[in-house]
């Protein structure tokens, strides 16, 4: 995407292009130029520090951080995983934020005209920090797959939005989870969007028997790999 | 060596989780420096407001410092400075509450770190605003750049009754397409 010789922190062969026509809205909106290399100064190498302070203690807790009288309808899950850096560390202290629709399919948007519920119990978003391990655990309901006007049809397969703000301004991620076995995928342009095959299917979260907690929840694994200027650089002792 | 994960569209229904009251304000009532407002549109390659776009800026301190231990001078930043701010693009644009961000050496101009996420863009576009009234030239990533092309990241300075207004608009394809950059 940009000249040759310039190691950028996005790798090119994984990451989704500005233009996928197949999803329609990226024709008018994808830059047509290349993208112009930038070596990252002091700016780039640093961004905001999140701590516990900024983090309710609710805010990972979908089915009662917007409870009103009782539980969201749907099929409670826990979303699990760990956040590593590309030389696999966990990456502590990520602002993870999370949205998404209901169990029926519907957002908490003005703008989304689904014709599906809305559940007074559920907004849909919540926001955590991993751990120092890297770590971090919500507890939401399965969203609903909705409809929307891209083409005839079409069918946006279940999904968890997901930003990611890690240690620096270039260490950040938006991307979506998804679940596994969904036949959607196979027709998302979202999901199609990422040319490389085993790239996007690491977007597929992993149903897991040991985080499921009986009785109560499905548990899904979702590991996120994050790529950005290494840290160590200006840490002393680093290498 | 692990994969990077692949980013996804922001999609349109971000606001509810990602812009909260204020998030736009990145100064308090103690905030050190000159108070700016930055605003514009995200335009798409028609011309047309895009108004479902996420605007993210990070910057410096009135004097050049990072309030992140990146920074050596870390412990100086100021505590009333957040440094991030997040603007949804509904109705007039983006509109960040400021100040004019200190140079950070070796730049001896100011400049301010910006990203952009929209529903369309499978991932996000990152690019940098400089202020009219500087030389810009004299920073080395500015100076690099195309000449004409540039003149895409330079917000124009107003001086209005309510205060001093930086307008800067983000075309994100077509004539004036801004510059992007591979970070």
């Amino acid at each position: 995407m940009s000249e040759a010789g310039h190691k950028g922190v996005l790798d090119w062969s994984i990451q989704p292009p500005y233009l996928h026509a197949p999803y329609v809205a990226t024709v008018r909106r994808a830059p047509h130029h290349p993208l112009v290399p930038l070596a990252a100064s002091l700016m780039e190498r640093t961004g905001p520090v999140y701590g516990e302070g900024d983090i309710g203690p609710l805010d990972h807790d979908l089915t009662k951080n917007a409870a009103k009288n009782g539980e969201p309808l749907g099929e409670r899950i826990i979303v699990t995983g760990q956040v590593l850096d590309e030389n696999g560390r966990g990456v502590p202290g990520v602002l993870i934020e999370i949205w998404q629709a209901n169990a029926a399919g519907r957002y908490v948007h003005k703008n989304d005209q689904h014709d599906a519920p809305l559940d007074p119990n559920f907004v849909g978003a919540g926001r955590t920090l991993t751990d120092e391990k890297g770590f971090y655990r919500f507890i939401s309901i399965k969203p609903g797959a909705y409809p929307w006007k891209n083409h005839f049809n079409a069918w946006r397969p279940a999904h968890i939005h997901f930003s990611l703000i890690g240690r620096n301004f270039s260490e950040r991620l938006v991307t979506q989870m998804y679940f596994p076995g969904d036949p959607l995928l196979e027709y998302d342009p979202i999901y199609q969007g990422i040319p490389n095959t085993k790239a996007r299917s690491r977007l597929i979260s992993r149903f897991d028997l040991e985080t499921t907690q009986p009785e109560w929840a499905l548990g899904y694994r979702f590991d996120i790999v994050l790529a950005g200027y290494d840290q160590t650089y200006f840490e002393p002792g680093g290498h | 060596m692990r994969a990077q994960y692949p980013s996804q569209t922001v999609g349109p229904f971000f606001a509810f989780a990602l812009v909260r009251e204020g998030g736009n304000i990145l100064v308090d009532e103690q905030t050190l420096g000159e108070r700016i407002t930055l605003k514009g549109r995200v335009l798409d390659g028609d011309g047309e407001p895009v108004d479902d776009a996420l605007v993210e800026i990070w910057q410096a301190d009135a004097h050049g410092r990072f309030r992140h231990p990146a920074d050596p001078q870390y412990a100086q930043a100021d505590p009333h400075f957040k440094g991030f701010g997040r603007s949804g693009t509904t109705g007039e644009g983006f509109c960040f509450q400021t100040i004019k961000p200190g140079p950070v050496p070796p730049s001896p101009v100011p400049c301010i770190a910006v990203r952009v996420f929209a529903r369309g863009m499978l991932i996000h576009a990152v690019t940098r605003v400089y202020f009219s009234d500087h030389d810009n030239t004299q920073d080395p990533v500015f100076a690099g750049l195309d000449p004409v092309r540039r003149q895409t990241l330079v917000a124009q300075r107003c001086e209005l009754p309510s205060g001093v207004v930086y307008r800067w608009d983000i075309r994100l394809q077509g004539e004036g397409e801004t510059i992007f950059f591979d970070l």
